[in-house]
């Protein structure tokens, strides 16, 4: 079989199974779980962007969840002054518009991601990690004190948002919808990678100072890869919002981006695709170890452990065989 | 009254910044001699804190408890550290943390399994569960202050082993350059097993007194953990001193932001809408001191 | 770890999970989402036991139907919670829920239950926004309204003649509420109102706080793990005897005396129900109790139990037909049943009328801790917030 065949037939084998899906789910009589899928895509994207800039920028952010509750809560704050009728600053209105909140989102994850990157970024190695962790606290604190919006209680939404006549409250709409915006981030950030902009970013993880002495300016190509990154998780957590009809600021904590980062390592750092598989596997392990047994952290801990210990590049890795850096 | 107060919250802001040094001093010296990031540091403060709690209802002394539960712990952060800490040496920081953040749910759970979901509520010793009289008027509870004699203490005493024995000596050999001290013959693997051990018995001891202040339950070990963290960087990656240095000043600004903001806003808001505002602030202030400290020192106060 | 392995995992996780779940009729499902770990789970804990333990004496059955009670612990978390109850609602098709301890969580998963026309029997969570503006018909209280034990305190301590008082509660809430339902029943001053973070358990700076103010009484409302540590810390700073200490009932409960130990000794709270009330149904209970789980039940296993009777005496007056809804309701609104409070009866929000009244912390004669009735306060109290309520 041709190299390169072989992750794309993986890739469309996983496309078939995920269209199959939520049919199959309600024959099975589990249509719950198709709400569940939906999660786990959603999930998916956010620790897709992570990847972009871990996997391809080098940068390992621990304060990535912020992003997603920034996300969560453009929604759940414009859900919530629609149910209350009072408006928001400047005499806005609020508004359930998926076309107006969910751009929105992404808007205010990438200034937020653009502010915390131009200070982080200035640092590296675990001074960049443990920086993006204050931030995501302090976002995450800052949440918690928000109490005309519930503070540590978070917003309940009592609608989803509204997309062109789209009934998202349907589970099955709901999930084709997330599914589809997967595929689409996933087809366009494997472009960027191999764009000129990809390559340079890796170069920059590569080797900064080479890059620098080539003459491009790194810190605005990470940073670039940071906010275009914050973008697409805070559409995620617009999109979780939705999911969980609930935004709070548990959403932001460092157990969150924590998980995030296990979905990366344990999918495979820097391929795009196994951040994806991470996150499946991961919740779909939860999910499916829990039914057996309440004590599942005990198994699926070493789990993760030995995954870690056998440095096969993640699941991606592991299900493409061995081959050659990226 | 304002003096009393004030210098009762200090001792409180002390105290907390003395549990967080016997934290911080463990992972700055895993972090900065075996360049692991070991996240799992926190199970070994409940680990110990539950030790303390069965040992001490065992023989019904928390002080027999606490002190057969700091070895335990050591021995089983060094058993830790020989079956899989050991492999990740050579390993990418991102394996470590994966690997890692399993060995927090295997510990957290096997905690779970072994003594139950409820929390377990420690009570100081007799002897100590009165109060002593400071300054007049200031009646302070003298279990906290041995908490903070007791921690201070050990500083000392980590001072001296570092600064004064062989062992220490080659910790500092294999802080500054673990290869040419392997290559001098001094035997890395065991030094690395016994920095583990060390960092797992103060760790131990931390939770086994704050289990009486606060309790002993599951997943005790994250809130302190992220804390921890902050102050090994405040300090400086691999600085005893600065870990010292740093939990003290993250133990002050706490306590003093979680006394002074919520009283400050109750004049903009209503009590409860304040207390909330005050405690988020408060809780955010040791991160924003994080962020300022790297602005000014980059590396830490003592980092190399 | 083979390729092979790696792929089937992830659909092994899915496969797995799937659990038929369906209840055939001549069955009820009962939901108990509630706090089984952290420091609020000595309540969660007592409301499970107690809801199994009157399921177990009706036979394994609630109004004749078999029930199958699903527990879930919602770890005092609302997101957690909120997950848990669309398990409950979409995945479990419960037909009752119940089991909510914090009223932060209760009034993030209520709005679903409501939307999924499922009734929620509250063995404890009972805020005022659900007793007021936001009551809804899917919604009954079995336990109280969240004011009221504060108000009973606050009527007593005003009525003692405390002019300067100093009050403590979470912030959440039900501890706004708590501190408002006191408020309304006392006028003298307010040395100092602290709402603390949930969970919270090192009150130092909080107690150093206090003493500088010089209230003459305390009043603190910290349920669980929260009232444990504080009133170790309490005594350990020396104000023992000092300050007279208050609480509603919730604070000095059963499932929290024995570890707070001598220092809870002999401290006023109010109720509406104490171990050794002295009706039949009580009696019994506090005995099956004992005998089965060992310790003596806190006022939240009393509830808990009130709220398993209240729905078998529903679901036996609608002959077991639990999809007419309008009917279910009003058997529930009957509330025909022996509670072991003694009478029970609803007020037009959902939220119980009944006695309040204090108690003081003793030991018995085999030394276990617990509370004994001691003088009435309120007679056939409902709440402050039933005008608001437009069912």
């Amino acid at each position: 079989m041709a190299p390169e065949l072989r992750p794309r037939l993986i890739l469309a084998l996983l496309l078939v199974v995920a269209l199959a899906l939520p049919p199959l789910l309600g024959a099975l009589g589990q249509g719950f779980y198709v709400g569940f899928a939906a999660r786990v895509l959603i999930m998916a994207l956010a620790a897709l962007s992570l990847d972009l800039v871990m996997g391809l920028g080098g940068m390992v952010s621990f304060g990535h969840a912020a992003f997603l509750g920034v996300g969560a809560y453009v929604v759940g704050i414009g859900s919530w002054h629609v149910f209350d009728g009072s408006p928001l600053p400047f005499g806005l209105p609020g508004s359930e518009n998926a076309l107006i909140v969910w751009p929105l989102a992404m808007v205010f994850s990438g200034l937020t991601a653009l502010g915390i990157g131009a200070i982080s970024l200035r640092t590296s190695g675990v001074h960049f990690i443990m920086i993006t962790l204050a931030f995501a606290q302090m976002l995450f604190y800052l949440a918690g004190g928000l109490k005309t919006y519930g503070g540590d209680d978070g917003i309940t939404l009592y609608n989803r948002s509204e997309l062109l006549g789209l009934k998202l409250s349907d589970p099955q709409t709901f999930y084709y919808l997330c599914l589809g915006i997967l595929v689409v981030a996933l087809a366009a950030l494997l472009r960027l990678r191999a764009s000129r902009f990809g390559m340079v970013l890796r170069g920059v993880r590569d080797n900064e100072r080479r890059m620098r002495a080539l003459g491009f300016p790194t810190y605005r190509y990470k940073l670039a890869a940071f906010v275009l990154s914050g973008m697409v998780c805070g559409l995620a957590g617009a999109l979780l919002a939705n999911a969980s009809e609930f935004a709070s600021p548990a959403l932001m904590s460092w157990q969150k981006s924590g998980e995030l980062l296990v979905m990366v390592v344990l999918g495979g750092m820097g391929s795009l695709v196994g951040p994806v598989l991470g996150a499946v596997a991961l919740m779909a392990l939860e999910e499916g170890l829990a039914d057996l047994t309440q004590h599942w952290q005990v198994i699926l801990g070493p789990l993760l452990l030995v995954l870690a210990l056998s440095a096969r590049r993640g699941l991606w890795g592991l299900l493409r065989g061995r081959r050659d850096h990226d | 009254m304002i003096t009393q107060l004030v210098a009762e919250q200090g001792l409180n802001g002390l105290q907390l910044g003395v549990t967080l040094f016997l934290m911080a001093a463990g992972l700055t010296l895993v972090f900065g001699i075996m360049d692991v990031i070991h996240l799992s540091h926190g199970s070994f403060y409940m680990v110990g804190a539950y030790l303390t709690a069965t040992f001490g209802a065992r023989f019904d002394s928390y002080l027999v408890g606490l002190a057969l539960a700091i070895p335990a712990a050591a021995l089983i952060g060094m058993a830790v550290e020989w079956i899989a800490i050991r492999k990740l040496y050579q390993r990418d920081h991102l394996d470590q943390v994966l690997a890692t953040f399993g060995l927090i749910m295997f510990f957290n759970e096997g905690v779970r399994m072994i003594w139950g979901a409820q929390p377990i509520f420690l009570s100081p010793p007799q002897m100590l569960s009165g109060t002593v009289e400071l300054l007049p008027g200031l009646a302070y509870p003298q279990f906290r202050l041995a908490i903070l004699v007791t921690g201070l203490a050990v500083a000392a005493g980590l001072a001296l082993l570092i600064q004064r024995t062989r062992l220490g000596m080659r910790l500092r050999a294999g802080a500054s350059d673990r290869a040419m001290a392997g290559a001098l013959g001094v035997d890395i693997d065991k030094l690395f097993t016994i920095v583990f051990g060390l960092g797992a018995g103060l760790a131990a001891l931390a939770g086994g007194m704050a289990g009486t202040v606060l309790s002993v339950q599951v997943g005790m070990g994250e809130s302190i953990l992220i804390l921890a963290f902050v102050v090994v960087v405040i300090g400086g990656i691999g600085s005893v001193k600065g870990a010292l240095v740093g939990a003290l000043l993250v133990g002050l600004v706490d306590t003093l932001a979680r006394t002074v903001l919520p009283v400050a806003l109750r004049g903009a808001f209503g009590n409860a809408v304040a207390d909330g505002i005050g405690a988020s602030l408060a809780s955010s202030s040791v991160y924003v001191l994080m962020v300022l400290v790297l602005a000014w020192r980059p590396k830490g106060l003592y980092g190399a | 770890m083979s390729r092979i392995t790696a792929s089937s995992l992830v659909i092994a996780g899915f496969l797995a999970a799937a659990a038929p779940s369906f209840a055939a009729s001549g069955e009820v499902k009962v939901g108990m989402l509630t706090t089984l770990s952290g420091p609020g789970s000595s309540l969660g804990i007592d409301v499970r036991d107690a809801f199994n333990l009157a399921v177990k004496n009706l036979g394994g059955s609630l109004g004749g139907l078999k029930a199958t009670v699903i527990e879930i612990d919602d770890q005092q978390k609302p997101d957690v919670a909120k997950d848990a109850a669309t398990r409950l609602i979409e995945k479990e098709k419960v037909d009752f829920a119940t089991g909510i301890i914090f009223s932060n969580l209760m009034l993030a998963v209520q709005p679903g239950f409501d939307r999924a026309q499922t009734y929620y029997i509250s063995a404890n969570a009972s805020p005022s926004q659900l007793a007021g503006k936001q009551c809804s018909p899917y919604f009954f209280s079995a336990a109280y309204q969240n004011d009221n034990q504060h108000e009973a305190m606050g009527h007593y301590v005003q009525a003692k003649g405390f002019k300067k008082v100093y009050l403590m509660a979470p912030n959440y809430p039900a501890g706004k509420d708590g501190l408002n339902g006191f408020k309304r029943f006392y006028d003298g001053a307010v040395a100092g109102e602290v709402y603390t973070t949930v969970n919270q358990l090192d009150y130092a700076a909080e107690l150093a706080t206090l003493k500088a103010a010089a209230p003459d009484a305390v009043y603190v409302f910290y349920p669980g793990g929260m009232g444990v540590n504080f009133v170790k810390q309490w005594e350990q700073a020396g104000l023992k005897g000092k300050i007279p200490l208050f609480g509603p009932g919730f604070t000095f409960s059963e499932d929290t005396l024995a570890a707070m130990g001598d220092a809870a000794l002999g401290t006023l709270n109010t109720a509406q129900w104490s171990p050794d009330l002295d009706n039949p149904q009580n009696k019994k209970f506090v005995a099956d109790f004992v005998a089965a789980y060992g310790r003596l039940p806190s006022v939240y296993a009393s509830q808990a139990y009130d709220a398993a009777l209240l729905m078998d005496s529903a679901i036996r007056k609608v002959g077991g037909k639990l999809d007419d809804k309008a009917a279910l309701g009003k058997a529930l609104m009957a509330a025909d049943f022996k509670s072991v409070r003694g009478a029970f009866k609803f007020n037009k929000n959902h939220f119980p009328i009944q006695d309040f009244f204090l108690r003081e912390v003793v030991k018995d004669a085999q030394g276990r801790y617990m509370n004994k009735k001691v003088a009435p306060i309120f007679s056939e109290r409902g709440d402050a917030y039933v005008g608001e309520c437009s069912m």
